[in-house]
């Protein structure tokens, strides 16, 4: 009698990416704009810190979330506060949350055959002062929408905003308004609530919840809502 | 190959026979299907008067929760219990069986079950399927010959010891253990140390979560230490309107029943 073959998967071999879980969220309302993250940092089963903060500044209207690996995530972050400098230089001004969309959709696509593993949201104000987020996926599509998630817990939360915001179809003529009618405090309790639902059930989502609202007179830390630790 | 065919009768075991589909699927791009795991942490001691053992309540499917309040502590006898972590179908459909062969064995000897008795028909049973039966186990009970812990690996392998954990959070619980275990502790510390323990495995591993159960008598929810952390007090409107109903089909189904007078039913 013949060996039989023995089916075996291959086993990967090293790896330079990881993934440090966690979501992020970004609502766009009428004249501000509400970006938060969870404060998890893990790997595979382990939590590596409580506390870590997924949102970064980079400009005095427009704020930066990303998921995903975060020491390209930090890369990424360097690259464009470099590439923002040096505009202010060239220009004399600080650069609009559309301009940046666009460096950002560039710089991920400039790195197409090496990602960022980032998995971002911009959220910010537009030229006329109404809130705007962009969403992308790791090598640079975006598409500016009312509300985006990105993350380990987005597909838990995505059908939430969807059905609580209502957003307009993209491909109707004449285009809508996709900002929410929602206040200020609506939308940041709906945040709050989305982020406790999602933290139940993904186990990378959690410890804690920090959201950043940027309206006209500039960007301020909203709070840090405590999550499920477990 | 002989190609004399006798008829045997089935073997136990595992088929392996379509494991050649599904690498050539795999290759294809399809997605085997998630199984429920029990990444876990589960722990038993031995306290002055017997047997302490918790476990927590978190089933994960792959990094979805999909049970928030699960039971991972079975019966397998009135004065044996076990816990089990690994793959949830195969935790209990294993003790469900030494449970009910116990239940036989009790009622052909007349005697109280015995924990090792358990412990050799799961390390058997475990052995022969050569660990693709996934269920690690931490059991425990008191019979006549003394309280009695112990562990029992996938492969059919096991330990007898005074305190064990097992599951994903087994390190986190273990570390507890370690410094804080003593011999023949009272009961409320004993319980105290377990609810540490699987504490530990709680917050620190991503596997475990949410409450602890106990067992010297069934401790169900014993601690609740993760309540939910906020609750939106404007509540969700779902409007009429926000599915698109696509087509109706109503069907009266007055004029499908036919009632008819019959004879009552003899006893």
């Amino acid at each position: 009698m013949g060996a039989t073959e023995v089916i075996t998967q291959r086993q990967s071999t090293w790896s330079p990416y990881d993934n440090n879980g966690g979501t992020c969220v970004a609502i766009a309302g009428a004249n501000y704009c509400v970006i938060a993250a969870d404060r998890r940092m893990s790997t595979g089963y382990s939590i590596l810190t409580r506390d870590y903060s997924k949102i970064c500044k980079l400009a005095d209207k427009c704020v930066l979330a990303s998921s995903g690996f975060q020491a390209d995530i930090k890369a990424l972050q360097k690259n464009l506060s470099a590439r923002h400098l040096i505009y202010q230089h060239q220009h004399n001004k600080q650069m609009s949350c559309p301009a940046m969309a666009q460096l950002l959709s560039n710089t991920l696509y400039y790195k197409r055959f090496f990602p960022y593993y980032s998995f971002n949201v911009l959220g910010g104000l537009d030229s006329e002062g109404k809130g705007c987020v962009y969403t992308y996926d790791a090598v640079g599509s975006y598409e500016r929408v009312g509300y985006g998630s990105q993350g380990t817990g987005s597909t838990l939360m995505m059908p939430v905003l969807d059905n609580q915001l209502k957003s307009p179809s993209p491909l109707l003529l004449p285009a809508k308004d996709a900002t929410t009618p929602l206040s200020e405090s609506e939308a940041v309790d709906l945040v709050k609530d989305i982020f406790a639902s999602a933290t139940e059930r993904d186990i990378y989502t959690g410890d804690g919840l920090e959201i950043v609202v940027v309206n006209a007179e500039g960007i301020r830390r909203e709070e840090i809502m405590e999550l499920r630790k477990d | 190959m002989a190609s004399a065919e006798i008829s045997l009768p089935p073997k136990g075991g595992f088929s392996f026979d379509l494991c050649k589909r599904n690498g050539m699927l795999v290759k294809k791009g399809v997605e085997p299907p998630k199984f429920r795991k029990t990444g876990t942490t589960i722990v038993g001691l031995v306290f002055k008067d017997g047997i302490i053992l918790g476990a927590d309540t978190r089933a994960t499917e792959g990094p979805i929760v999909c049970d928030k309040n699960c039971e991972k502590i079975h019966c397998i006898a009135p004065n044996i219990y076990c816990c089990g972590a690994g793959t949830a179908a195969d935790t209990e459909a294993v003790t469900d069986m030494v449970s009910s062969q116990l239940e036989l064995h009790r009622y052909a000897t007349g005697r109280k079950s015995r924990v090792i008795s358990a412990l050799t028909i799961l390390k058997s049973h475990l052995s022969g399927y050569q660990g693709y039966v996934s269920a690690a186990l931490v059991l425990g009970g008191v019979d006549v010959t003394g309280p009695h812990l112990h562990t029992i690996y996938p492969h059919g392998s096991t330990d007898s010891l005074p305190f064990a954990t097992m599951g994903s959070g087994s390190l986190a619980a273990m570390a507890m253990f370690e410094s804080r275990y003593r011999e023949f502790m009272t009961r409320e510390e004993g319980i105290k140390l377990v609810c540490e323990a699987i504490g530990s495995g709680i917050f620190n591993d991503l596997g475990s979560g949410s409450n602890i159960d106990g067992q010297t008598e069934y401790l169900r929810n014993h601690q609740l230490p993760n309540p939910r952390t906020y609750v939106s007090s404007r509540g969700y409107l779902f409007a009429k309107g926000h599915t698109e109903v696509l087509s109706t089909k109503i069907i009266p189904l007055r004029e499908k029943l036919q009632v008819i007078e019959g004879d009552a039913m003899e006893e």
